[in-house]
C-alpha cells in the first residue's frame, strides 16, 4: 500500500525549500540557499524513486493491472455536499512516472544551478523559486481533483512568471513573463469554464468519479451533458475541448504557443527544468489524466487534439530550422517534440493493442525530459562560456567544452531517432501509433522527423564545428564550468542515452493492463534513414563554414522568411491585442467611464446647483417682493378656483 | 460574549485620544485601542465557532435587545451571524493596519485618528445591528467622515472628489431610508431585521421597495453605472482613508444589498436579478478593461475594486448559495486585499511621490519589501490560488454555474473573461513599477519599509493567506447564513 507520508514530503520538501529560502534567503541562509534547496530535492527524488519502484514491483499490479490509489484525501472547500475542492495524493502509473521525471530532471537543475548562477545577487530567491516550481510541479501531478490540478496548474504558471522574469530589470525578461502568464492565462480560462461544464454534468470535481461518471454510457450524467447541446456540439464536447484548451496553452501547442520562444529569456537551467522537461508537458499530462473522457465519451475532440499536436510539430519543426538563437531552437523543439506526444494521444484508443499511442507519448515525454534537459543544460553551459545566445558567436567548441560536446552529441542523436538511443524507441512508437490509426498525422510525423534530425544538427555543427573558435576572438580563460555543472550532463547523457530500454508498455499503458511492445525493423527504416539523411544535409551545410545556407536561404525566398519570422503569429497576436483590445475596447471603456457615466452624475450635480441658483432669488428678503408674489398667488388661486376648478 | 463591547472599544479609543495631549499619545493609544479591537474581533469569531459547535442553532448569536421609541417599536437590537462575524473581523484587520500606516500624518493627528477611529465604529456597529434604524444610524456614521478625511487630509481635487463622494452616498442613504419605511409600514410596524424576515409583503411593493433599497446600498458597494465617487474618492483620500473606504465602507453597501434588500424582500429579488446579473457582469468587465488604461496606480486600484466588487453583486443576483457564499467571500477577500494594495500604493507614494506608473521602474531593488508585498497582493486580485481572491472567485463562478439557463452560463463566462484582462492590467502596472529598469536615478536613494508599514502590511497578508490556503473556516462561517438567506427566497 502507498505510504500518504511518504508521499505527501515528496512535494513539501521543495516546498519547505522554497519558504525558507524566500524569507530568509536574503538576510540569512544566502550562500546556503542553493545547497539546501539541492538537499531537499534529493530527498524528495530519493522518496520519488521509492514510490515508483514501490508501485510498480511491489503493490501496484493487482491481478496484472496497474491500480490507482488514493492514499491521502482532505477537503479544501467544499461549494455542496456533492462538489468540493479536495487536496488528494493520486498514485498510478502516470503520476508516478511524472513524480521521477520532475524530481530527477529538478535535482539536475539545483545541481547545476549552484555552478550556473554562482556570484548571482538574488542566488536565495532563484532557489526559493525554483522550490516553488518544484512543489507546484508536484503537486500538479498528484491532484486527485480536477479543481486541485487547476490550483497547482496556476501555481507553476506564476513560477514560470517568476523564473522568466528573473533578471527583472531586463526589460525583454520582463515583457516575456507577462506574456507567458497572460496567454497561459488565457488559454486557462478555457480550461475553468471547461472544468465548470464537466462539473456540472457529472456533479464531482474528484478526477476517478469524474471519469467513471462520464465515460459509462447508461450513467445519468454522460447523458445529460451528452443530449445537452451549445452550438451543434454536446456540452460534454464542449467540456472536454476547453479543458484541452488549458492544456494547449500550457503545453505551447500551435496556436497559443507564442510565449513559449520568448520564455528563453529565463536563466538557462531554468528553461531546461520547466520549459523543456516539466511544465510543458503538463497538458499532455492533463490529457492523459482525462484520457477515458476523451477517448471514450468524447472522440471527436480526441481527434482535434490529434490534429493540433501534428500541426504544432510540423510548424515548430519548421520554424527551428531558422532560427540563430541556440535556445530559440531548442524552444521550437520542445514545441514540436510535444506536438509529437500530443498526438499520440490523440491517435490512441483506450485500452488493449490500440492504447499504444497513449503508452508511447507517455514513454516519449519520459524520454524526452532526458534529452531536452540535457540540451539545455549543455546549451546553457556554451552561453556561459561564450555569453552569448546566437549561433553566429559560437563554432569550433568541441575541443574547448569536450564534456558538454560530448554529452550534447548524445542528446542530439536521441532527439533525431538514431538507432540504440531512447528517442528512437520513443518516436518510432509513436510514429507506429499514428501509422495505425491515421496516415495523414502519420506522413505529417515522418517529415517533421526528418526536419528534427536536420535543425538538431544544423545547431550541433554551428556550435561545435564550423568556424574554428578563435576565429571570433574567443579568449575565454576559463573552463566548461565545475563539477557541478558536469555531473548533470552525464547523469542526463545516461539517461538519454539508456532509457530507451526501459520496458515502458508493461508499466504504463491507457488501461493499466502491460502492453506488449514490439519493433519492426521493415517498419523503423522509413523514420530512420530520414533521420539519417537530415544529418546528412546538416553536415553538408554546416560542418564547415560557406556559403551554402544563405544561398539556401536565399533561394527559399518568403518561405524561408515567414518561418524566420515564426509566420508572422506573433504579429497577430499583437495586433489583437494592442490594436483592438488596448485601443478600442480599453480606451473606449476608460472615456467612456469619465465622459458619459461620470459626466451624467456631474450633469446631476451641476443642474440642482443651476435650479438653486435660479430660485434663490425668491428668497430676497425683500417684503415688498414677498408681497406682490403673495398678491400674484391670491390672484391666480382665485381665478383658479372661480374658472376652472368650480 | 457581549457584544456591546464591539462598540464599547471603538469608542473609548476615540474619546482616549480626543483627551490625548500629543501626537505620540495619540498615535499608540489609537494603536492599542484599534489591537484591543482585533483581539475582541478573533475573540468573537473563537467564540462563535465554539457556539456553533456546542450545536447553537439560533440565526443570531449573542442576541441583545433594548428598547430605544417604545412608540415607535424601534429597538436597539444586536447580534451576529456567520456574515457579521466575517465582517466584523475584516472591519478590525483593516482599522489596525489604517492606524498603522497613518503613523506620520502630521497635519491635525489627533482629528485624523478620531474620524478613522468613528469610522470604524460606524462599521461594527453597522455589522452587529439587527434594527434597520439603528442600522442606518450606523451607516449615516461612517459617512460624514470620509467627507472630512478626504476634504480635509485629501491630495488633489480633493474638494470635489469629497462632496462627490457625500453626496453619491447620502443620495444612496436617502433611497435607503425610503426604502426602509417602506418596510416598516407594510410589514406591520417593525424595523426589526428578524421580525421583517418573518414577515410576508406583498409582491408588488416588493418590487417597489426592493430596488430602492438595492441601489441606496449598490451606491456604496459601486453598483455599475454609480459607481463613479469611486475613481475620484480614492484618489484624492489618504492612504487609510482609502483603505477604510474601499476595504470596509463598500462592504457596507455590499452587506446591506445582500441582508437587507435581498434577504427581506425575496420576491423583489427575484424579479430584479436579471438586471442585477446584467449590471454586475458589466461592471466586471468593463471595470477591468477601463482598469487597463489607468496611468495612476490609485486609479488602477479603483477601477479594479468596481470590477472585483461587481464578482459580489455577481454572486448576489445569482441566487444560488454557493454563489452567495462566494459573494461574502469576495467581500471578506476583496476588502484585505484592497485595504492592503492601498496601503502599498501609499507606501510607495511617500517615498516616490508620484503614483504614474510611467514614471516608476525597477523599485524592487531598493524596496524589495514594499515591492514583494505589491507584487503578492497584485496575484491576489488576479485570482493566484493560494491567496484569497481565488478562493472568493472560483466559489462564485460555481455557484453561478449552478443555474443551467444560457444567459446565467453567459453572464458567468463574461464574469470569467475577466481574470485574463486582470492578469493583464495587473501585469502591467506591476511589471512597469516594481521590475524593468531603475528609470529615475533619485529612486536609488529610497528606504524601505518601516516598521509600522511592515506590521500593516504582513497583519493584511495574514489575512489574505489564512484565506487563500485553508478556505474552509471562512466557508463554515459563511455558508449556513447564506443558506438560511436561500431558503427565505426559496420560500422554505
Amino acid at each position: 500500500m502507498p505510504n500518504a507520508i511518504n508521499i505527501a514530503l515528496i512535494p513539501l520538501l521543495p516546498f519547505a525549500g522554497f519558504l525558507l529560502s524566500g524569507l530568509f534567503g536574503r538576510k540569512y541562509i544566502r550562500n546556503f540557499a542553493g545547497m539546501l534547496g539541492t538537499a531537499l530535492i534529493l530527498g524528495s527524488a530519493i522518496l520519488a524513486l521509492y514510490t515508483a519502484y514501490d508501485y510498480f514491483f511491489v503493490y501496484g499490479k493487482v491481478d496484472g493491472v496497474y491500480q490507482q490509489f488514493v492514499p491521502l484525501k482532505i477537503t479544501w472547500l467544499a461549494f455542496t455536499k456533492e462538489l468540493s475542492i479536495d487536496m488528494g495524493l493520486v498514485i498510478d502509473p502516470i503520476s508516478v512516472m511524472m513524480l521521477v521525471v520532475v524530481t530527477f530532471v529538478s535535482l539536475m537543475v539545483h545541481i547545476y544551478s549552484l555552478g550556473y548562477l554562482k556570484g548571482e545577487e538574488r542566488f536565495a530567491t532563484y532557489y526559493a523559486y525554483l522550490g516553488l516550481f518544484t512543489f507546484s510541479m508536484l503537486g500538479l501531478v498528484l491532484a486527485s481533483n480536477i479543481f486541485q490540478i487547476y490550483i497547482f496548474w496556476e501555481l507553476v504558471g506564476v513560477s514560470s512568471f517568476l523564473l522568466i522574469g528573473f533578471y527583472y530589470d531586463k526589460p525583454s525578461a520582463v515583457a516575456a513573463s507577462k506574456k507567458a502568464f497572460i496567454v497561459t492565462r488565457f488559454a486557462d480560462l478555457g480550461f475553468l469554464i471547461g472544468i465548470l461544464i464537466l462539473s456540472y454534468f457529472s456533479g464531482t470535481l474528484d478526477f476517478q468519479e469524474l471519469i467513471a461518471r462520464l465515460t459509462s454510457p447508461e450513467s445519468n450524467e454522460a447523458k445529460a451533458a451528452a443530449a445537452s447541446t451549445f452550438l451543434g456540439a454536446s456540452a460534454l464536447t464542449w467540456g472536454a475541448a476547453l479543458v484541452f484548451m488549458g492544456g494547449a496553452g500550457k503545453s505551447a501547442m500551435f496556436p497559443l504557443h507564442i510565449w513559449l520562444p520568448d520564455a528563453m529569456e529565463g536563466p538557462t537551467p531554468v528553461s531546461a527544468l520547466i520549459h523543456a522537461a516539466t511544465m510543458v508537458v503538463a497538458g499532455v499530462y492533463l490529457v492523459a489524466r482525462l484520457f477515458p473522457v476523451f477517448a471514450l465519451s468524447t472522440p471527436a475532440v480526441l481527434e482535434m487534439i490529434g490534429w493540433v499536436g501534428a500541426v504544432s510539430a510540423i510548424v515548430a519543426a519548421v520554424i527551428a530550422c531558422t532560427q540563430t538563437d541556440i535556445k530559440r531552437v531548442l524552444a521550437y523543439s520542445t514545441m514540436s517534440q510535444i506536438g509529437y506526444m500530443m498526438f499520440a494521444l490523440g491517435v490512441s484508443k483506450y485500452g488493449g493493442e490500440a492504447g499504444l499511442g497513449y503508452t508511447a507519448s507517455m514513454f516519449h515525454l519520459f524520454t524526452h525530459a532526458m534529452f531536452k534537459a540535457l540540451l539545455f543544460l549543455g546549451a546553457g553551459a556554451v552561453i556561459h562560456y561564450v555569453h552569448s545566445n546566437e549561433m553566429k558567436d559560437m563554432g569550433g567548441l568541441r575541443k574547448k567544452m569536450p564534456v558538454t560536446h560530448f554529452t550534447f552529441l548524445i542528446a542530439c542523436l536521441s532527439i533525431a531517432g538514431v538507432p540504440f538511443l531512447s528517442g528512437f524507441y520513443s518516436k518510432e512508437e509513436i510514429l507506429l501509433a499514428a501509422y495505425h490509426s491515421n496516415t495523414a498525422i502519420y506522413y505529417i510525423a515522418l517529415v517533421t522527423s526528418g526536419l528534427t534530425a536536420f535543425y538538431m544538427f544544423r545547431l550541433y555543427f554551428n556550435i561545435f564545428w564550423n568556424k574554428p573558435y578563435e576565429a571570433h576572438g574567443g579568449h575565454h580563460g576559463h573552463g566548461e564550468g565545475g563539477l557541478v555543472m558536469m555531473l548533470p550532463l552525464i547523469l542526463l547523457a545516461i539517461g538519454a542515452a539508456g532509457a530507451g530500454y526501459i520496458p515502458f508498455g508493461e508499466l504504463v499503458s491507457s488501461d493499466g493492463k502491460a502492453l506488449e511492445s514490439h519493433f519492426d525493423i521493415a517498419f523503423s527504416a522509413a523514420p530512420v534513414l530520414l533521420g539519417l539523411t537530415g544529418i546528412a544535409v546538416a553536415a553538408w551545410m554546416y560542418l564547415k563554414e560557406n556559403k551554402k545556407p544563405e544561398n539556401m536561404a536565399s533561394s527559399l525566398g518568403g518561405i524561408y522568411k515567414a518561418a524566420y519570422h515564426k509566420f508572422y503569429i506573433d504579429e497577430l497576436y499583437l495586433f489583437i491585442t494592442k490594436k483592438v483590445l488596448f485601443n478600442l475596447v480599453g480606451r473606449t471603456a476608460a472615456w467612456f467611464d469619465r465622459t458619459i457615466v461620470d459626466g451624467l452624475v456631474n450633469l446631476t450635480g451641476n443642474t440642482t446647483v443651476l435650479v438653486a441658483e435660479g430660485i434663490k432669488k425668491f428668497q430676497s428678503g425683500k417684503v415688498q417682493q414677498y408681497a406682490i408674489y403673495f398678491l400674484a398667488g391670491v390672484v391666480l388661486l382665485a381665478a383658479f378656483f372661480v374658472y376652472v376648478w368650480r | 460574549m457581549n457584544l456591546l463591547v464591539l462598540i464599547g472599544a471603538p469608542l473609548l479609543t476615540a474619546l482616549a485620544v480626543l483627551a490625548a495631549r500629543n501626537r505620540q499619545q495619540v498615535r499608540w493609544i489609537s494603536l492599542a485601542g484599534s489591537l484591543v479591537q482585533l483581539g475582541l474581533a478573533v475573540a468573537l469569531l473563537l467564540a462563535y465557532r465554539h457556539e456553533r459547535a456546542l450545536q447553537q442553532t439560533a440565526q443570531m448569536l449573542f442576541e441583545q435587545q433594548y428598547p430605544l421609541f417604545k412608540s415607535f417599536n424601534i429597538g436597539f437590537h444586536i447580534g451576529v451571524d456567520g456574515i457579521s462575524v466575517a465582517m466584523i473581523l475584516l472591519t478590525s484587520f483593516v482599522v489596525v493596519a489604517g492606524v498603522l500606516v497613518s503613523w506620520n500624518v502630521e497635519k491635525m493627528t489627533k482629528e485624523f485618528y478620531f474620524l478613522l477611529l468613528l469610522l470604524g465604529l460606524g462599521a461594527y456597529g453597522f455589522f452587529i445591528s439587527l434594527d434597520l434604524f439603528v442600522l442606518f444610524f450606523f451607516l449615516e456614521i461612517s459617512v460624514i467622515p470620509k467627507y472630512l478625511l478626504i476634504g480635509i487630509w485629501g491630495s488633489g481635487k480633493k474638494e470635489y472628489s469629497a462632496n462627490k463622494l457625500a453626496l453619491m452616498l447620502m443620495g444612496g442613504s436617502a433611497l435607503i431610508l425610503v426604502g426602509m419605511l417602506g418596510l416598516y409600514f407594510y410589514a406591520g410596524n417593525t424595523f426589526d431585521i428578524l421580525a421583517l424576515s418573518k414577515s410576508t409583503i406583498p409582491g408588488e411593493i416588493q418590487h417597489i421597495l426592493f430596488p430602492l433599497l438595492f441601489v441606496g446600498f449598490g451606491v456604496f458597494t459601486a453598483l455599475f453605472p454609480l459607481h463613479t465617487w469611486v475613481p475620484d474618492g480614492h484618489s484624492s483620500a489618504p492612504t487609510a482613508g482609502s483603505m477604510f473606504l474601499a476595504g470596509i465602507s463598500m462592504k457596507l453597501g455590499g452587506y446591506g444589498c445582500l441582508r437587507i434588500a435581498t434577504y427581506l424582500l425575496p420576491e423583489g429579488a427575484k424579479e430584479y436579478a436579471t438586471i442585477i446579473i446584467v449590471l454586475s457582469s458589466i461592471a466586471i468587465l468593463y471595470g477591468a478593461f477601463a482598469t487597463m488604461m489607468q496611468k495612476d496606480l490609485k486609479y488602477i486600484n479603483a477601477y479594479s475594486s468596481v470590477s472585483h466588487v461587481g464578482f459580489s453583486l455577481l454572486g448576489i443576483g445569482m441566487l444560488t448559495q454557493t454563489a452567495i457564499t462566494g459573494a461574502l467571500m469576495q467581500m471578506v477577500s476583496h476588502g484585505v486585499m484592497t485595504a492592503l494594495f492601498f496601503a502599498v500604493i501609499g507606501m510607495i507614494y511617500d517615498r516616490t511621490h508620484t503614483r504614474m506608473v510611467a514614471d516608476m521602474g525597477g523599485l524592487m531593488k531598493k524596496l524589495p519589501f514594499i515591492s514583494t508585498v505589491f507584487f503578492l497582493v497584485g496575484l491576489c486580485s488576479l485570482g493566484l490560488p493560494g491567496l484569497s481572491g481565488f478562493v472568493a472567485e472560483m466559489t462564485v463562478f460555481v455557484g453561478s454555474w449552478e443555474n443551467p439557463d444560457t444567459f446565467h452560463r453567459i453572464a458567468t463566462i463574461a464574469a470569467a473573461m475577466s481574470i485574463v484582462v486582470t492578469a493583464v492590467y495587473i501585469l502591467r502596472a506591476v511589471g512597469r513599477t516594481v521590475m524593468g529598469p531603475v528609470t529615475n536615478p533619485e529612486h536609488l536613494e529610497l528606504k524601505d519599509a518601516a516598521w509600522n508599514e511592515k506590521l500593516a502590511a504582513i497583519l493584511l497578508l495574514a489575512g489574505i493567506l489564512a484565506i487563500g490556503i485553508a478556505p474552509g473556516w471562512l466557508n463554515d462561517l459563511l455558508q449556513p447564513a447564506a443558506e438560511e438567506i436561500m431558503n427565505r427566497i426559496a420560500g422554505k
